[in-house]
This record gives C-alpha cells, sequence and structure tokens, in this order.
C-alpha cells in the first residue's frame, strides 16, 4: 500500500514535470485577457486586410488634431513660444532666429570692416597670408561694398582662422577688440572664417577663445554635432599657399578607361601616438601591404617625439621613408582620409585635386559644403570603427563607378575648391539661397559643371533656359534667334549701305525672330523709312548714346529708354529684354554674310548650344619673347576666339557677362572701347572649358574694312593684346582654349552638282 | 489545482503513519527527497514563466519563426512602470548612438518585435493601442528585403508598439514599454516610428517618449530636434490621398489653394487679406459645417461644397502652413493631387530632406513673409511649374504613395547611412524619370583628351593578310597613333607569326579570338592603354595620314562622340511606316561607321557589358549592324550626334560595282533598314540626332599656299 502510494507519487510528479516542460509555455499565454471583439471579427471577415478593422492613428476623436485646441484656448498658442528663449541663445542660431534678413532685400552684399586703428590694446595684429587672400577676393568682388549701412554680411578685419592659442597666428583679445567694432550686434549678420579651433590637448572643437554669438562660422573641421545646421557652413582645410585665385587645375589629364592606377589605395602622413584622434592613424599600419595598398606614417613631428614613440615607429619611420607623397598622390586610385587632431585634413583637397578619390576616414565630419555638394558622387566613407573593413571597400568598387567619381572629384574641384576666391564665394552663395528672395538652385545645378557659382538662378528659373544641361535633360534650345547688330560707325542709311544690306540679308533667314539695332554711333538715328523693309519681322532700334529708343515693324512701340552719357561697348552685351530667343546671333554693322551661312550657323549652334559658333576666327598664343600673351589675327591652323562680329551665343551670356564678370574687366572694356568680344570668348571658355566653334571660312572679313572703322587703327591690335593679358590676369589664368577644326556644310565643296547641296551659297563665298 | 490539492494531500498523509520499519523508513526518505526536487523543479518553472523572457527557458524555441502579424494572437506583457527609462538623447549622432557591429551583414536586415500589448502592472493601462498604420507599416517591413526572423543578426529592431500618435498614449508608459524590450539596451539600433509628435500644450516636434538611443523616423522635426544623420524625417501619412488622375497644370484655375484646417490664426488673418486681394487666383477654404474631413467650403459662401482632397487639382499651388504641429498630413494630400507643395514653415524638416531636393518640387516661404507669397508665386515660370509638377508626381509615386513605399524609402534613407556604398547619389534619388530623353553622360569631365595619348588602331579581321599588312603599313606611320591590336576573327587559321608582319616603329599586339564574332571589335581589351580607340576595317587602306590624324584631333574635341569617316542617315518612310537606312551621300548624316571611326574606351565596355535588350546577341548572330548598334548605343547614352570628318565617302573600290554586287547590296541595305527599325524599339524612341555639318581642319579648301596648312593631304571622297 505505502508502495503503491510512493508509486503513484513518483509517478504524479513526473507527469507534472513533463507537463509543465512539453506544454508550460501555455501557462504564460492563458491569462491574456479576451481580445476586443473587433480582432475577432476581423478573423471572421477573412476577404479584408487585417489592417481595415484597426482605428487610424489620427485619432477619430478629435480628427484634426489639435484644431480643437486652437479655436479658443490662448494656452496652446501662448505656450508654442516656449522654448523661443533657448533657440535665440547663440549655440542654438537657426537663420530665422539669428540672423536679419531684412538687411539683404536688395542686393546681397559684403562689408570688410577696415583694419583697427592703434588704441589701447596696441596696434592691429598681423593679418596671416591666407586670411589676407580671403579679404582680397571679397574686396575685388561684385559682393564687395564700403558702405556697411547696405551690407548684408559683414565680414572681420581681423585674422580669425587659427585659433589655436599656441600658434604664432593666434590673435589675442579677440573679445575685447569684437566688442569695440561698431555693427557687431553679436554677431548678428557676420560671418568668421576659421580654419583651427581648440589647442592641445583636447583639440576643442568650440574653444574659438572668443564668442562668436549669431556669427555664422565658416569653418573647417566641423563635427555633426557642433555645426549649426542650416547656419554654419563647413569650409575645407587649406594650405598656406593656396592661391588666391584660378589656382592649379585638376590633375586629371586623361580620362582613361578603366581608371585604374599603379596603387589601389594610397595615404603618407604622420601619426601622433598618443591623444585625441591618433588611434585611426596608428592602426593604418595593418592595412599596409606594400604592393597594391601603401599606407605609411611617421612618428617624426614636433620636438620631442622620440620620448612618446611605440615600438612600431622605428619601422613605421623606415617604410614611410620608402614612398613620395607626390608620386602616390598620382599613381593611386583611392586616397585615405583618416582624421588628424582635428577631424579634416589637407589631405581632403590634395585628394581632390589629384583625382584621387578621397576615402574618408573621419567619423562625424562634416564634408566642405555638404549642404549643396553630394559627395556621395565624388567620395567614399569608411568608418573609424570598421578600419579593417577599408580593404574590401575599395576593392568592391566597379570599374564604371571609379570613373565617375574621378570625374566628380575633378568638377568639384575646378568649381568650388581650386581657389581662396572659389572657396569664399562658394560660402556666400551658399548663404545667399537661405535669403528669402534668392531662388535656390538645385542640386544637379551645384553637382555638374559648370557648377553653381556660374549658374545664376536669378536669370532663369528653369535650367531649361540655360545652355549647359539641355543635353542630359533630353531637351533643345528654344527655336529661332534675335540677330543684334552693334552699330558703331553708323554710316549713311541707303540701299548700298553695309548695314541696310545686312538687315535685309537676316530678314531672309527662316530661323529669325527678330531684329535687333543697337545705335552706338554719333550720327543721329536714320528715320525708319529708310531702314529696309522687314516684313513680319519686328526690327527694334535702341539708341544707345542717349538718343530714345524706336521700334519699327510689328509689335515695337517706342519705348523711350535713355542710358548712360558715355555708352560702353559691352553694352552689345547687354539683356535687353527684347531678346526673347535662347539664341542670339550677334552683329557688326559691317558683317557681311549670306543667309545660308547664317542658317547654318545657327543649325549649328543647336547641336552646342554652350559655345559661341561663329564666323571670324583669332588667336591667341603665349609669346616666350614677351613672357605675355600674344593676339594673332593672322590665317592660322587653329583658333580659340571666335569673334562676336558675327557668331550665335546663348542668351544666359549677355546676363553673365553684365551680372557676374568682375567689375575690373567690365571697366578696361569701358575704357578701352575695344576687346568685348575677346572677353565674351573668355567668358564662354571659362564656363564651359571648351573652344568656340568656327564654321566654314568667310574670306575677306578683315580684308574689305575701310573709312573709319576702328579695325584700321594701329593700336587697335596692341590694344587688344594688352586687353588679353590683363584679362588673363585678372581671371588668374588664361581660359581660352584652342581648336583644329572648323564646320562646314556636309557636302561643302564635294565634286557633287550643286543642286544636291542645301547651302549652296555658301560654296560661292571667298574663293 | 485539483492535482496540487492531491498532491498536498499526498504529503501530509506520510507525516501521521509514524510506526514503520526501517526500510520503509528509508523508502520514505527516497521518496520525500524526489518530491523535494519535483518541488523545486516545478518552482523553477513556475518563477521562470512568471519572469520575462528573456532567458526564457522556452525562449530558444521561438525566436527562429517568421513573425505573424496575427492581431488574436498578441502576448500581453506587464509593465513596471518604475523600470529605468533614460531621455531620448539629444547628442546621439550616427558615429556613437549606432552599434555599428550588428550591422557587419552585407545588408541591412531588421527584426520585429512580436504583438505585444504592455500592460501597466498598477493602473491595468494599455501603453498603446495598434492602429491600422502601425499595421501596415510593420507588414511592410515584415515582408520586405529588410525583415529578418532571427535577432542576432539584425542590425535594426523594430518595436511592434505603436507611437505613430501621441495623442493616444501614455507616454511614461510607452517609455516603460520600450525599455523592457528584450533587445533595447538603452535604444541602440532601435527604429521607432512616430508621425504625431508631442501634445498639449507644448506640442514638442520631437516624441516626447523616453527613447534614448533609438532612432526616430519623425513625421514633425523642427532643426532643431532632428539630429541629422541620425533621424529620418519621414511624412505625415494622410488615409485621404487621392487616387485621381492629375490635371495639367494649363487646367488649373487657381494659383493658390489653401485648403488646411488648422493653421495658425495669425497665418490665417494674412491668408484671408491675401484672397480678399486676389480671390481670382488664391481660394481660401475652411471646413463646412460639422467635423467632415472630406469636404471644404469657402469662407465667403458656405453652401458650396467641396469635395476634398480632390479639390486641390484645381490649383498649381497648395499651401501647407504652421500649425501646433509641423508635420501636417495635408502635405501627402497634396502631393498626391500632383499640387505644388507651398511650405511656409521655418526649419521644419521636409520628408526625406536628407535624399530629396525639394527645391525641384515645392516652394519654401519663410512664415514671415507669408504677405508676399502671391507675388512669389506669380513670379515662377510656367515652364518651372509644369517641371515641378511633374517632379511632384514622380516623387510621390516613388517615395510616398502609400505606407509601405513610405517605409521602405525611409528604411533606405538609413540604409544608404549604414551601407554608404551603395548609397544613391542625389542625381538617382531626385532624376526625373518623366521624359524619356533625360540622360546621363558618363562622360561629363569637361576637358579636352590629351594629345599626348594618341590611339589605338583596332583593327578586325579574318584573313585578308595582304590588306592588313599594307593597313597596317599606313597606320603606323600616323603620328598620333600610339599602337596596333589585330583582332584575328578566325578560328580555323592561326593569324600569321608576328615576325611575317611589317616591322613598324609602334607596338603591334594580335589576338585571336575564340569565336568569329562581330562584337569582338568592341571588346575593351587590355591591351588598349588609350583613351581612343580608332575601329578599322582591314581594307580600308585609302585614309592619309592626314585625315588620321586630324579624325584624331577633332575626336579630342568631342571625347563623348564617335567621330568617324564614312557616314550614313536614317530617314523615316511615311509609306511603310517604318525606319529607312540610306547610304545615299545627302545634306545629312545621323550615324558614323564604324569601318573607321574613333571612340572612347568606355562605349566598348558599355558595348560589351551594357547593351540594352538582346542587341548584341542579335548582331553576333546575324553578322550585321554591330556599327548601327553602337551609334545607337552612344547617341542613348548621350544624346549627342556622332561628327563626321573630312569629305571621304566612297570606301569600296567604286569601279567594281556590279549587277551581282548591287543586288547583295539591295539585301544588305534591307537587313540594315530592319536593324534600325527592330532597335529602336528595344530602345522605346529613335536616339540618333541627324546633323547637317562635318568637320574639317580650318584652312580646308581655302586659297592659302598648301604647305603653311597642317593637314593637306585631305582625300576629296
Amino acid at each position: 500500500m505505502q508502495a503503491k502510494k510512493r508509486y503513484i507519487l513518483v509517478f504524479v510528479s513526473c507527469a507534472f514535470l513533463a507537463y509543465a516542460y512539453f506544454g508550460g509555455y501555455r501557462l504564460k499565454v492563458s491569462p491574456l485577457r479576451p481580445r476586443r471583439a473587433q480582432h475577432e471579427s476581423a478573423k471572421d471577415g477573412g476577404v479584408q486586410p487585417p489592417y481595415e478593422q484597426l482605428p487610424s492613428f489620427l485619432d477619430q476623436a478629435d480628427p484634426l488634431g489639435p484644431l480643437g485646441h486652437l479655436n479658443g484656448s490662448a494656452g496652446a498658442l501662448a505656450a508654442l513660444g516656449h522654448n523661443d528663449s533657448r533657440r535665440s541663445r547663440g549655440s542654438e542660431c537657426r537663420m530665422e532666429t539669428c540672423f536679419d534678413f531684412t538687411r539683404c532685400y536688395e542686393q546681397f552684399l559684403v562689408y570688410v570692416y577696415p583694419p583697427e586703428p592703434l588704441n589701447s590694446l596696441g596696434a592691429a595684429p598681423p593679418t596671416s597670408a591666407n586670411y589676407q587672400k580671403i579679404l582680397t577676393a571679397i574686396q575685388e568682388s561684385r559682393y564687395h561694398t564700403s558702405d556697411p549701412s547696405a551690407a548684408c554680411l559683414f565680414v572681420l578685419g581681423m585674422d580669425t582662422l587659427d585659433r589655436d592659442s599656441l600658434s604664432e597666428d593666434y590673435v589675442r583679445n579677440v573679445p575685447s577688440r569684437l566688442a569695440r567694432l561698431p555693427h557687431w550686434n553679436n554677431g548678428r549678420n557676420h560671418i568668421i572664417f576659421n580654419l583651427y579651433s581648440g589647442t592641445w590637448p583636447d583639440y576643442a572643437e568650440n574653444s574659438l577663445g572668443f564668442d562668436a554669438g549669431h556669427a555664422i562660422l565658416a569653418k573647417a573641421s566641423m563635427s555633426v554635432l557642433q555645426v549649426r545646421h542650416g547656419f554654419d557652413v563647413s569650409i575645407p582645410l587649406f594650405h598656406k599657399q593656396f592661391p588666391l585665385r584660378a589656382g592649379a587645375t585638376g590633375s586629371v589629364q586623361s580620362n582613361n578607361f578603366p581608371a585604374n592606377k599603379k596603387y589601389l589605395l594610397a595615404f603618407k602622413g604622420k601619426r601622433y601616438v598618443h591623444g585625441i584622434g591618433s588611434e585611426t592613424r596608428n592602426s593604418l599600419f595593418h592595412l599596409h601591404n606594400g604592393r597594391d595598398m601603401v599606407l605609411v606614417t611617421t612618428c617624426r613631428h614636433g620636438k620631442s617625439w622620440r620620448e612618446l614613440q611605440d615600438n612600431r615607429c622605428d619601422e613605421d619611420n623606415r617604410e614611410y621613408d620608402r614612398y613620395d607623397y607626390e608620386t602616390l598622390l598620382q599613381n593611386s586610385t583611392f586616397c585615405l582620409v583618416p582624421r588628424g587632431r582635428r577631424l579634416g585634413s589637407f589631405r581632403f583637397l590634395e585628394a581632390l585635386q589629384a583625382g584621387c578619390i578621397p576615402v574618408l576616414l573621419s567619423n562625424a565630419w562634416v564634408l566642405p559644403f555638404e549642404s549643396k555638394i553630394d559627395w556621395k558622387q565624388a567620395a567614399i566613407w569608411a568608418d573609424e570603427r570598421l578600419l579593417l573593413q577599408v580593404p574590401d571597400i575599395v576593392r568592391s568598387i566597379s570599374a564604371e563607378r571609379i570613373f565617375a567619381l574621378r570625374q566628380q572629384t575633378q568638377v568639384l574641384w575646378e568649381r568650388y575648391f581650386g581657389s581662396i576666391e572659389k572657396i569664399v564665394f562658394t560660402t556666400f552663395e551658399i548663404i545667399r539661397e537661405r535669403l528669402p528672395d534668392y531662388p535656390v538652385r538645385s542640386s544637379l545645378v551645384w553637382n555638374s559643371s559648370p557648377g553653381a557659382l556660374l549658374t545664376l538662378p536669378t536669370f532663369a528659373d528653369s535650367s531649361r533656359f540655360m545652355p549647359f544641361m539641355l543635353n542630359s535633360m533630353g531637351a533643345e534650345p528654344r527655336h529661332n534667334y534675335t540677330a543684334v547688330i552693334y552699330v558703331q560707325i553708323g554710316a549713311a542709311m541707303g540701299p548700298n549701305a553695309a548695314l541696310y544690306k545686312l538687315v535685309k540679308t537676316i530678314t531672309k533667314s527662316q530661323f529669325v525672330d527678330r531684329i535687333l539695332v543697337l545705335w552706338a554711333a554719333e550720327r543721329p538715328l536714320p528715320l525708319k523709312k529708310r531702314w529696309p523693309p522687314t516684313y513680319h519681322i519686328p526690327l527694334h532700334v535702341v539708341a544707345l548714346g542717349g538718343n530714345t529708343r524706336i521700334g519699327a515693324g510689328a509689335g515695337a512701340g517706342p519705348t523711350g529708354q535713355t542710358t548712360e552719357e558715355r555708352p560702353s561697348i559691352s553694352q552689345r552685351f547687354v539683356p535687353y529684354d527684347e531678346i526673347q530667343t535662347d539664341a542670339v546671333l550677334s552683329l557688326d554693322e559691317d558683317a557681311i554674310l549670306n543667309t545660308d551661312e547664317l542658317d547654318f550657323a545657327y543649325t549649328v549652334w543647336r547641336d552646342f548650344p554652350e559655345r559661341i559658333v561663329g564666323y571670324p576666327a583669332r588667336a591667341h598664343f603665349w609669346d616666350d619673347s614677351k613672357n605675355a600673351w600674344g593676339y594673332t589675327s593672322k590665317w592660322t591652323n587653329y583658333y580659340s576666339i571666335v569673334l562676336t562680329g558675327a557668331a550665335f551665343y546663348h542668351r544666359y551670356y549677355n546676363y553673365l557677362y553684365t551680372n557676374w564678370l568682375s567689375l575690373l574687366l567690365l571697366k578696361t572694356v569701358q575704357q578701352s572701347s575695344n576687346c568685348e568680344d575677346i572677353l565674351m570668348n573668355l567668358l564662354v571658355s571659362h564656363v564651359t572649358r571648351k573652344p568656340p566653334i568656327k564654321v566654314t571660312q568667310r574670306k575677306g572679313y578683315k580684308d574689305r574694312e575701310t573709312g573709319r572703322s576702328p579695325w584700321n587703327d594701329p593700336d587697335h591690335f596692341i590694344q587688344r593684346q594688352s586687353c588679353l593679358n590683363t584679362f588673363a590676369a585678372v581671371f588668374g589664368y588664361m581660359p581660352l582654349i584652342r581648336s583644329n577644326l572648323r564646320m562646314d556644310p556636309m557636302l561643302y565643296r564635294d565634286p557633287v552638282s550643286n543642286l544636291r547641296k542645301k547651302y549652296r551659297q555658301i560654296e560661292l563665298v571667298g574663293s | 489545482m485539483n492535482k496540487l490539492k492531491y498532491l498536498l494531500s499526498l504529503v501530509t498523509q506520510p507525516r501521521t503513519i509514524s510506526s514503520s520499519s526501517p526500510k520503509e523508513q528509508l523508502l520514505n526518505c527516497l521518496t520525500y527527497g524526489l518530491f523535494t526536487i519535483v518541488a523545486l523543479c516545478a518552482g523553477f518553472l513556475l518563477w521562470d514563466l512568471s519572469s520575462s523572457q528573456r532567458d526564457g527557458f522556452f525562449y530558444g524555441k521561438k525566436d527562429s519563426h517568421t513573425l505573424v502579424l496575427d492581431l488574436s494572437h498578441s502576448q500581453e506583457v506587464i509593465l513596471h512602470s518604475d523600470a529605468d527609462q533614460r531621455k531620448r538623447n539629444g547628442n546621439c549622432t550616427f558615429w556613437d548612438c549606432l552599434n555599428i557591429y550588428k550591422c557587419e551583414h552585407d545588408r541591412l536586415k531588421v527584426y520585429i518585435y512580436p504583438l505585444q500589448e504592455f500592460v501597466d502592472e498598477k493602473t491595468d493601462k494599455v501603453a498603446t493601442t495598434l492602429s491600422s498604420e502601425y499595421f501596415q507599416i510593420l507588414e511592410a517591413v515584415l515582408k520586405s528585403r529588410y525583415y529578418t526572423s532571427n535577432p542576432n543578426e539584425a542590425c535594426l529592431f523594430l518595436p511592434s508598439l505603436d507611437l505613430l500618435s501621441q495623442n493616444v498614449f501614455d507616454k511614461h508608459l510607452a517609455g516603460a514599454a520600450l525599455a523592457s524590450l528584450d533587445f533595447w539596451e538603452r535604444g541602440d539600433n532601435h527604429i521607432i516610428f512616430n508621425m504625431l509628435p508631442g501634445s498639449a500644450p507644448a506640442y514638442n516636434s520631437v516624441l516626447d517618449v523616453n527613447t534614448d538611443n533609438a532612432i526616430i523616423f519623425g513625421g514633425g522635426f523642427d532643426t532643431w530636434t532632428y539630429r541629422p544623420g541620425f533621424d529620418v524625417a519621414i511624412p505625415v501619412w494622410s488615409p485621404r490621398v487621392g487616387h485621381q488622375h492629375p490635371h495639367a497644370a494649363a487646367q488649373r484655375k487657381f494659383l493658390l489653394i489653401v485648403a488646411q484646417l488648422n493653421v495658425l490664426p495669425r497665418f490665417l488673418r494674412t491668408l484671408r487679406d491675401l484672397s480678399s486681394a486676389h480671390a481670382e487666383q488664391l481660394l481660401l477654404l475652411g471646413p463646412c459645417n460639422g467635423m467632415d474631413l472630406s469636404t471644404r467650403c469657402s469662407f465667403s459662401q458656405h453652401h458650396k461644397l467641396m469635395e476634398y482632397p480632390r479639390l486641390l487639382s484645381h490649383g498649381k499651388f497648395c499651401f501647407v502652413g504652421r500649425s501646433l504641429r509641423l508635420g501636417q498630413p495635408d502635405l501627402v494630400e497634396i502631393m498626391s493631387e500632383s499640387c505644388i507643395p507651398v511650405i511656409a514653415i521655418d526649419n521644419y524638416v521636409l520628408p526625406f530632406e536628407d535624399v530629396i531636393d525639394w527645391s525641384l518640387a515645392s516652394v519654401r516661404i519663410r512664415e514671415f513673409e507669408l504677405h508676399s507669397i502671391m507675388q512669389k508665386l506669380k513670379a515662377i515660370s510656367n515652364v518651372k511649374i509644369v517641371e515641378m509638377q511633374k517632379q511632384v508626381q514622380w516623387l510621390y509615386t516613388k517615395y510616398f504613395k502609400d505606407l509601405k513605399t513610405v517605409t521602405l524609402t525611409a528604411l533606405e534613407v538609413l540604409e544608404s547611412r549604414i551601407f554608404p556604398l551603395r548609397a544613391r547619389s542625389s542625381r538617382q534619388w531626385n532624376a526625373i524619370a518623366t521624359n524619356p530623353r533625360a540622360t546621363f553622360n558618363p562622360l561629363f569631365l569637361p576637358s579636352l583628351a590629351p594629345k599626348s595619348q594618341g590611339f589605338t588602331a583596332v583593327i578586325l579581321t579574318y584573313d585578308r593578310v595582304e590588306s592588313l599588312f599594307l593597313l597596317i603599313q599606313k597606320l603606323a606611320v600616323v603620328p598620333s597613333l600610339q599602337s596596333i591590336l589585330v583582332i584575328w576573327n578566325n578560328q580555323k587559321k592561326s593569324p600569321p607569326h608576328l615576325s611575317t608582319f611589317p616591322s613598324i616603329s609602334k607596338p603591334l599586339k594580335i589576338r585571336q579570338t575564340k569565336e568569329n564574332k562581330l562584337s569582338n571589335r568592341f571588346y575593351p581589351y587590355p591591351e588598349i592603354e588609350t583613351e581612343a580607340i580608332l575601329t578599322i576595317d582591314d581594307d580600308i587602306i585609302m585614309l592619309t595620314t592626314d585625315e588620321l590624324d586630324f579624325g584624331y584631333e577633332v575626336w579630342r574635341e568631342f571625347p563623348d562622340h564617335i567621330v568617324g569617316f564614312p557616314s550614313r542617315i536614317h530617314v523615316w518612310d511615311n509609306v511603310t511606316m517604318r525606319w529607312h537606312y540610306e547610304s545615299e551621300w545627302t545634306n545629312q548624316i545621323s550615324m558614323v561607321l564604324t569601318g573607321a571611326a574613333f571612340h572612347h574606351k568606355y562605349w566598348s565596355h558599355m558595348y560589351t557589358y551594357a547593351m540594352p535588350g538582346d542587341i548584341k546577341d542579335w548582331v553576333d548572330e546575324h553578322m550585321n549592324c554591330e556599327d548601327i548598334a553602337m551609334n545607337f548605343l552612344v547617341a542613348n547614352i548621350t544624346n549627342n550626334p556622332p561628327i563626321k570628318v573630312t569629305p571621304r565617302k566612297k570606301f569600296k573600290c567604286p569601279e567594281c560595282t556590279n549587277t551581282e554586287m548591287l543586288s547583295a547590296d539591295l539585301n544588305h541595305m534591307r537587313e540594315r533598314s530592319a536593324c534600325i527599325d527592330r532597335f529602336s524599339k528595344i530602345y522605346g524612341r529613335m536616339p540618333l540626332r541627324t546633323v547637317e555639318f562635318r568637320a574639317d581642319p580650318v584652312l580646308f579648301r581655302d586659297n592659302f599656299p598648301d604647305k603653311l596648312k597642317r593637314y593637306n593631304d585631305i582625300g576629296s571622297l
């Protein structure tokens, strides 16, 4: 009996254990509450998706969300501003809270404070070369104003680039100097340029040695946490010898495919052994294999590196000395850009220029101009935490991608980073796009050639009206052209006058939209009846010398607009409202062209709308004996200028010429009353980096000049040569590019019947 | 329970029996011992069941199962509201709040917690209730390529806790619920969807729940609360999005429509003033009687009822203004009707702002400038309006059209941060695909090719050794030639030994192919070290040195074009309604033959690896049209026409025409016409462009001493 009991006991215990082990989890689910009825019905419904049975997150009781509170309770509204106090603090600045837009409604002008006078703080501190370049770039630009009341932005006169208190360029007493500035106003509308902040040992990013207050920081090595998004601008770190203008072009000359080079990944630089930011560079030796991955570091820097060296230093130094930095840069597909003490490093711009695709190894770094530039098209990210993955990452990138990345490094370098001027102007344009009245350029414009600095968004709101991206948009320039005739001499008007014939020829062209005559001659305007009949094509005559403009033909009325007393020859490139077509045919009054020539040149232009397409060509060359640029009108096998005396170009260039070119250049043209066509060619080549296009030879363009043509002036030629040199100096380089070819009609001078040819008149010319 | 009673009785019974034999006592001891062990085990089991699942005894059995979103089987979890919670970490960045080591797999994986119902132990309140939208989000992730059922391989964790609208849950309880999640660990790698953040009266622009290090997919960020590079801004979803066919811009009567019901009063006043001044162009609408959200009534005449959001399709621009919350469902509603949003909310972080270029599809206006809104909109050109409208439509269908799309887009944004290598560029995120002609030229570097490199001549030959040798000799003296590569396309016969080839001063390489294919001419051989390739037939021996040199010069100036000598044209035949291939000498060309043409090596790569459709196979099969295929390929990618150089037209001996050749010729032409027809169907358009010009040397045929011309020997036809 006892035994029986025991057996039962043991059996029951085992059974219980087994039950608990295999089925026990049900114990846990079992206390579930019964689900709400609607869920059950959802199951029964079957057809409907289950979420149909659930309520929407926009709760039905108060369907308009907070609207209910809105009608009446003032408390909610008052509470809206509750954290505004936090927001007006300098560290939390946004454009709306820390920037005075009212200063910028009319124009975007920048005021630079003059150097400090001698005061209780002593003489003005010396300005570093780089900061001086920044100031010069601004002062010689179109942004500059000397009137602080008209300024939108203020730039400090004292050097704030280097805020490392151990540095020799460190300016002392900045807070008290700032306090003395007449327009400081806690930094409102000020911009502060800075390359280095913080010092040994923590290199704190926000330790500038003064309170920037509401001033916008244009600073290198910013981190995601410190940058005030939409307010500060991250700029690249640049060398002491960085050029003011133009600067070296990108070093990628050829565009080979596949774009692989001798080394896959390269880096050469110092490492710090200890302290902030040293871990990354200290472990780079893991990636070095001496074959396609060359990552060499040295411990040598400063005076006392021996005291801090670790046991790898000697070996590292040996490897380090085996490689030359420049050679690595030019012969490597990818270049590592690891952080140093600060997040940014010189490596970034060096790699970009060399066309060595940057591999970023600097966590939390805000890349230069990140808000506008899409770095995904030009750089590769690695993560400091996953250093050992870097080789796999770079090896996995396809040849097409490398090809595209490499080209983009060059585009960005050329357009935004090549010189201090470009960096400063890009900073300004980024701030300018935040202003309420200024149109925003799209990311496509920012990230493709010719870039934002050369694309004035005030010209038109759609890229369709610009000459650059038509092909990639799959669009074409709008049809027809406007002929703009610039009259300088104004010979007596009659059926034999060159101008009369010219207008008549244009009238016969099938693509002409309207004719605009710019009358800059001293002679009075010919009477309306003396002009040739233009039928349906409107003829507008604008007097530039102070006379009123008259209208003739359809749709033109006297507008009575007068211009300044002594007209500049640049007025031929003013974007007149009358020019409605994309194509502008610019003509001198004495141009001799036939209708076929006009039509043919126009069809060629439609395929190259970003270039100047025209007849008379000239060339520039480097004159070693004079150590200067030479200009020639002789017949040569090449050309680099197409004179605007008979050429097609895009309307946008008129706008760019008038509103973008440095005032210094326009002044040179005005004073010499010459060279405007050379300047236009430089401008277009600067934008496109391509030569102009000459169409079929036009003989005798130069030979037939008689009378008081300015072309016959013996000084004329010398003047043009000196213009060319002045322009090149102001641009900082020679933008003109040579071409060896000209475009002829398909059957030009072919020994086939003339009847087969479309442009027959061209055949008759010149021979 | 009965069982337990029985067990208890068993325990008490043996005590009463005291008199027993030693043997029995021993057995009793054993029994008690066994029973104690059983009791301990049972106790352990019960304790285990009541505690959290984390180290659960049963847990291992469940984790590999794919989650089932079954509403009737959600578990209940008891919350201890005093559990440790941490505030949202405002200083989070991608680099320190995301545990990247969990994401080392080659793609983004997201684990979804099983459906659970969190109940407070004291008040018995439910933390949150599941909404239809959140269910759809969960479902979208579950069915996406991101889902994983294994939490150990997951990079991201998605709680099934619905936090979409802060109106409906207790933030403290929600925080406790989050903190009680199995893999919470301070919220690292957790993603939280939220569309309506904040609550009265402050209406914070971010979820007030203690989310610690979690990533927030939020629908109402301002620039202060948004952690750039870490959080993701998403749209506030609206269940009322329209599905109508949107009107074209011209049919839209109003310049601006304001149909948002909860604009702040101060802005509403401005808008009312504006609407009385611009009655024709501004349509200001308010709620109708009752709280029906699918209608709007104009402020002046309350009787006119309009259907919302359909009415938005009558406006070119539609207004989204500041309300108590920054994110408004109106934005998605507006986009669904292809109306261009005008956003007047300062410092609002727009949905997917990291990747979407909103300047292409919206107008932003500062609250302070609201009074000038009409002037601003009037200044926008019609072309731009059409462009923006297309962009809005495209963005909507691509990223906003339903919750699934929104969810997957948000995950892709995050994926592109974690795997930057695979991230789309801003061009790819914003490319308007509505224009079939829009392309991206992969050779976009605006520079002339360097002269120094020269070109590689690639000669495709079968067995015409004599003419091949002649050609090699002629090519060898061209100054800009860098090297020659002979492609021996004959498998039956080996190429002549290198020593028998004419001795030339330039490198010469021969490569025998494995198959006699026309495409071999365009293979990007590693032997080709230059950018420029001259493809040339073995019988083209009439080209002069000057012509080839000049051809290379022209190519240098147009490195993304095909530059060649013999040219052809395609014409549309109105009778047969087909494309027709033409070799007549006309005033226009649209193709150059690759029997003698320069092109960039990149195009060889594209021809070999990225030719659309079956064109490449078709060409190899029919032994024809490889040149047409190349012209199509380049024209389609660049929208550029080819460039014909110099007058050269005749290539095969002109004297030897006879009737036999003619018929062969006719057949040949017919086949090539068929090619053009076929290719244009594959591309879906006719990419070829016609031009009327050719490139000649600057002084070509000018009355000028020949010895001063660089290119003299330019043949006639």
